[in-house]
């Protein structure tokens, strides 16, 4: 397994943003994650990315304790969040090279061929500052795509981007799960998710209700969120 | 893949170190309008406790290099505020911790790049001082420039570390200064004792203990804060 919760919660001042979940995500698999607004889906992809620990649980990711063992399991992982993670004042090329001078096994050579592909090239030297949302968005998974990371975590990967960024979202991620990569990905588009994912992972309100499941016929996800979000519960 | 995943080292302490010290510089360089109000803003400051001492340039030249070291002090917190900013400004830092980025190289690039700025600053400032208060420097060039190093040093390690912390909260303005200048009392007196020494002259051969003394609490400075770092930048 690629991912193993046990019992994990997360509290953020006297809120509960995630709680008692216990789940398993296998070896190059997709999981949707699915859940509406404040379900934890956020803080769940965040606290996979190690960037935040947990109040409770325990969090192994490639058989590494998170908060532990960080070293080991950051370069293995990408993360492309709300937050770009990018320096205004550096150009589109500057921010990918940082990525170089800080991960040395990262072939640089292939930035103006990443450039290129994720639709920034005749910007590449324009700072970032000047960049539309999706243009950043774009810029992250070209990132993503230099690092050739071995699990990918993506949050809402096709919010503020127009129909072509979506279409090129679509084709990075599918080129990346031909890698054999471990993909978790959280989208209100849940039929776009869908197509994309082989499991599913449903929250509300920071509890686990539909547990990194295999998806069966088309629009299995879709019905399942609905049903689920339908039912009520915990508030 | 241009690696096995076993065979991904983050880059070296040094290298680590060296990219930091690159962004923080670019970053300065590209927004040279914040750096230009910085050393207006000290030039200001200088300006004002002159006006404030009033006409009489004995009692201007006896206090010159308190009057250079506030002015240098106050700017800080402008300069290291900012320093942070840019990395708070789309979780920035975030980005560089899940690359991942050694917390030591983080810190001792920023703190490096920070000594450097107000060590410039320090520089600028001290002929203006020099100009106004009516001071005839005493003390050799290589005295004046490893004061004015050691005591931007002296500043730099606890503003850095001080700054991460500010920079996660709201009223980040406010909590810097009030978290970093009680801890500065003893460096700033060090600072100024053997900068006045140099101005006024060294006739009972005390240049050399104050000087050891901002290298003590120099290397103090630096060890805790480059411990403390990690906690600081991790949540």
């Amino acid at each position: 397994m690629v991912v193993q919760l046990n019992n994990v919660s997360k509290r953020y001042g006297r809120r509960w943003a995630l709680v008692q979940l216990t789940f398993a995500i296998p070896e190059k698999s997709s999981v949707l994650l699915t859940g509406g607004n404040g379900a934890g889906k956020t803080t769940l992809l965040r606290m996979l990315a190690t960037s935040l620990k947990s109040t409770r649980g325990e969090v192994r990711i490639f058989d590494k304790l998170s908060g532990v063992d960080n070293d080991l399991i950051r370069p293995r992982l990408a993360l492309v969040t709300h937050d770009s993670h990018l320096y205004d004042d550096l150009s589109a090329e500057e921010n990918l090279s940082l990525v170089g001078h800080f991960l040395p096994w990262v072939d640089m050579r292939r930035m103006g061929d990443i450039l290129e592909r994720v639709g920034l090239a005749p910007r590449r030297a324009s700072a970032v500052r000047g960049f539309s949302a999706g243009m950043r968005r774009r810029l992250c998974m070209g990132r993503m795509l230099l690092v050739e990371p071995e699990l990918v975590l993506l949050d809402e990967p096709f919010g503020q981007l127009d129909p072509p960024g979506v279409a090129l979202v679509e084709e990075i991620i599918r080129e990346v799960q031909q890698k054999q990569v471990t993909l978790v990905m959280s989208t209100h588009d849940v039929e776009r998710g869908e197509a994309l994912c082989d499991h599913h992972l449903h929250l509300k309100s920071g509890r686990v209700l539909r547990a990194v499941e295999p998806l069966g016929e088309p629009g299995e996800a879709t019905r399942i969120a609905q049903e689920l979000e339908a039912r009520g519960g915990w508030h | 893949m241009t690696s096995s995943f076993a065979e991904r080292r983050p880059a070296s302490l040094v290298a680590g170190v060296r990219a930091v010290i690159n962004k923080d510089l670019l970053l300065e360089w590209r927004s040279r309008a914040r750096v230009n109000a910085t050393i207006f803003f000290a030039f200001l400051t200088l300006l004002l406790f002159l006006f404030a001492v009033g006409p009489d340039t004995h009692i201007m030249a006896q206090s010159a290099a308190g009057y250079l070291w506030l002015a240098v002090l106050l700017s800080s917190v402008l300069s290291l505020g900012e320093s942070f900013r840019m990395e708070a400004e789309n979780a920035a830092l975030e980005g560089l911790r899940l690359l991942p980025v050694d917390p030591k190289a983080m810190f001792l690039g920023k703190a490096i790049a920070n000594t450097l700025f107000l060590f410039l600053l320090a520089v600028i400032l001290v002929p203006v001082t020099v100009a106004m208060c009516g001071v005839e420097v005493q003390g050799s060039l290589m005295h004046g420039v490893a004061i004015l190093f050691l005591g931007a040093a002296a500043i730099s390690a606890p503003g850095t570390l001080y700054a991460a912390i500010a920079s996660q909260v709201r009223a980040r303005d406010v909590l810097l200064p009030l978290l970093l200048f009680p801890v500065l009392i003893p460096a700033i007196i060090g600072a100024v004792k053997a900068t006045k020494l140099l101005f006024a002259g060294d006739p009972m051969g005390d240049l050399g203990r104050w000087t050891a003394l901002l290298i003590f609490f120099n290397a103090t400075y630096w060890l805790l804060c480059l411990l403390l770092f990690g906690r600081v930048v991790e949540e």
